[in-house]
């Protein structure tokens, strides 16, 4: 087992490489210059030619490349053009509310939509299986940005419940994650709903039940761990969608979170900022899916020798 | 006669679909007598696993008891609580499934799965367990029992995998152990050794148990008394030697007629004619009568009763009374 998961750290560690190489190509590709865009538009000539030469910009790609690699191995992320502060500052400031956000979606969509759907499927074709259908179907077919308009205008400027003019504590995270969270535990509970209801036909199942187990140990020893291996894998999957919710969400709750930063970076061209964001969130997604592929070596025996 | 052990009387279990009800076992009665090996026999579809089913209280919805009772020891099954139920299974009654490769939880170690039986039943500690759990693998037959307990089913054999389930169906030392087609899905040397551990299981610690199977060499070699089964009802019963010897329904001769006789030089198989019959649409009479070679009139508008031929021997068909009297 050990030896699987070591391959399977070895694996991101080649993926993480290619995609910093991706995000350095894209970002110089995209059009816009990064000396005029950080200088404005009047900067004399001689500034140009002293930071093109500063920032290595007339050196040949690979040169460019390796400095880029030296500097993200050292947390060396450059100081973004507009803001004048370290990126590393400043994705560290914003990454805590980012991971409130995260986490609370994600138990919302984890936690909320696994009950869900194991209510579901164990009381199949029962009212709260209906119900809770019903609302999942919603969750999967509205948008991110709509739930975040309608709850905010509702919940916030109709009824008051909540204060929605900027995150102040905790319970400025409810709304926003609810938002970012439905989507996710939409497909959550469908999916439990679903494996489970097909798990609760295999034979083992019988013979759990055939050796006198109640119905709780048959779910929870056998039946769940059994349905729980699709939902990790996309779990894991949502972990991207989350955090590209996030980016939605985070602009308009108005949340200083690594999402809204990222939006900024794209609006005013301030390239190390995008740069860093970029691959902070690619990290996370590659981490996300590192931990669920160990999680289901862990679960299923059947995966440990064949990998 | 023998003590029995179980009794089942008039059982019915329905299916109730949206296209109509199907009667998987209708007004079946049988009984299994202490330390005896019963055997239900019939074709794919005639309801031997779900009387199998109905009396491990394992009836999938749409799959209900409708009526009938089922003694263990005088004890009728149907009328216990959900609690009381769960106790009798794996504790006086098991059951051990068709398909070993399925039957068992693909991320549990099997050794496990076995002593989750006893843990269920029994106040021991999980040492205790183990232990127990490593006899019941050396005595159905399992080599290196320690090394076996830490497998996962997906790293043992077929037939490996069948005894480890004879070993949870045993390992609570139950009164009756159901074996629902056990040997069905192995091959054929696998298959002797896995009956003969039945058989010397049954003869060994006094076990009860109720064979099925669709072949009819298994039965003749394991069984003490036969229950031939045919859409749901019991057409034909009787102690293994007289059912062999004098089998009287026409469904009965035409299996036994079915069997290869190696020993026979013959150019066809004999066969039964036609097919099962969708339970939902039975024929009005006897649910045989459209492959019967010896149909009569009255078997195609009114339903036989089990006629009692004395000694055991009773057979669902209008044969004895009414052809006599009109074939004179
Ligand atoms: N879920 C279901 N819905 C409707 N009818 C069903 C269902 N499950 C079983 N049945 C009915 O029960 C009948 C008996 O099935 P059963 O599994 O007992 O057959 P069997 O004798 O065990 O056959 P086999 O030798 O193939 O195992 C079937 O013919 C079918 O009509
Ligand atoms: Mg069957």
């Amino acid at each position: 087992m050990l030896k699987s998961i070591g391959k399977r750290v070895l694996q991101t560690l080649v993926v993480l490489f290619c995609v910093s190489l991706l995000i350095f190509i894209l970002l110089r590709i995209i059009p816009g210059d990064a000396i005029t865009t950080m200088m404005g538009e009047h900067a004399n000539a001689e500034t140009i030619e002293r930071l093109t030469k500063e920032m290595n910009l007339d050196k040949p790609f690979y040169v460019q490349f390796a400095s880029y690699l030296r500097d993200i191995c050292t947390g060396n992320f450059g100081s973004s053009y507009t803001l004048n502060k370290p990126v590393t500052e400043l994705i560290s400031a914003a990454f805590p509310n980012t991971v409130m956000l995260a986490v609370f979606a994600a138990l919302i969509a984890w936690v909320i939509g696994m009950v869900c759907g194991i209510i579901a499927a164990v009381r199949k074709d029962g009212i709260l299986d209906r119900l809770f259908m019903g609302f999942s179907l919603l969750g999967v077919s509205i948008p991110v940005f709509m739930v975040a308009m309608l709850l905010q205008y509702l919940v916030g400027y109709r009824l008051h419940w909540v204060d929605i003019s900027g995150v102040k504590n905790w319970t400025g995270f409810i709304l926003p994650a609810i938002a970012l969270g439905w989507n996710s535990a939409g497909s959550i509970a469908r999916l439990t709903r679903s494996t489970l209801v097909e798990v609760l036909q295999e034979d083992y199942i019988d013979t759990a039940k055939a050796k006198g187990l109640g119905q709780g140990a048959v779910l929870l020893l056998h039946a769940l761990r059994n349905a729980m291996l699709p939902v990790i894998t996309m779990m894991a999957l949502q972990i991207s969608s989350l955090l590209s919710g996030a980016v939605i969400t985070e602009t308009i709750f108005s949340i200083n979170g690594v999402g809204r930063l990222a939006v900024d970076a794209i609006t005013s061209r301030d390239i190390p900022l995008l740069q860093g964001t970029v691959l902070f969130t690619t990290v996370i997604v590659i981490v996300g899916n590192l931990i669920a592929d160990c999680l289901y070596t862990v679960l299923d025996p059947r995966i440990r020798k064949g990998a | 006669m023998e003590e029995k052990l179980l009794e089942i009387n008039h059982l019915k279990s329905y299916f109730f679909t949206r296209k109509g009800v199907s009667p998987a076992v209708d007004d079946v009665s049988l009984a299994v007598p202490k330390g005896k090996i019963v055997g239900i026999v019939g074709e794919s579809g005639c309801g031997k696993s779900m009387t199998a089913k109905s009396i491990m209280d394992l009836l999938k919805y749409p799959g209900r008891i409708v009526e009938g009772e089922i003694l263990l020891d005088g004890k009728d099954l149907t009328k216990l609580s959900a609690r009381e139920r769960r106790r009798v299974r794996g504790e006086d009654v098991s059951m051990i499934f068709q398909e070993p490769m399925t039957s068992l939880n693909p991320v549990v170690k099997v050794g496990k799965q076995v002593r989750e039986a006893i843990l269920t039943h029994q106040k021991v500690d999980r040492a205790e367990a183990k232990r127990r759990v490593l006899e019941v693998f050396r005595q159905v037959g399992i080599s290196e029992p320690e090394k076996r307990y830490e497998c996962y089913p997906h790293e043992l054999s077929g037939g490996l995998r069948q005894r480890v389930m004879i070993a949870m169906a045993m390992v609570c030392r139950p009164k009756l152990m159901i074996a629902d087609e056990p040997t069905t899905a192995l091959d054929v040397t696998i298959e002797a050794q896995i009956l003969k551990l039945i058989k010397t299981l049954c003869e060994t610690t006094g076990m009860s148990c109720l064979l099925i199977s669709h072949n009819l060499g298994v039965i003749a070699q394991m069984c003490d008394y036969v229950y031939v089964m045919y859409a749901g009802k019991i057409v034909e019963q009787g102690d293994v030697f007289t059912l062999f010897d004098h089998p009287r329904h026409p469904y009965t001769q035409g299996l036994l007629a079915s069997i290869i006789h190696l020993d026979e030089q013959r150019e066809r198989l004999s066969t039964i004619p036609g097919m099962v019959p969708n339970l939902m649409h039975l024929p009005e009479g006897c649910a045989f009568c459209n492959r019967c070679g010896q149909a009569m009139d009255c078997c195609r508008t009114k339903k036989p009763e089990l006629y009692d031929l004395g000694g055991g021997h009773a057979f669902r068909c209008f044969l004895p009374g009414e052809s006599e009297a009109s074939h004179a």
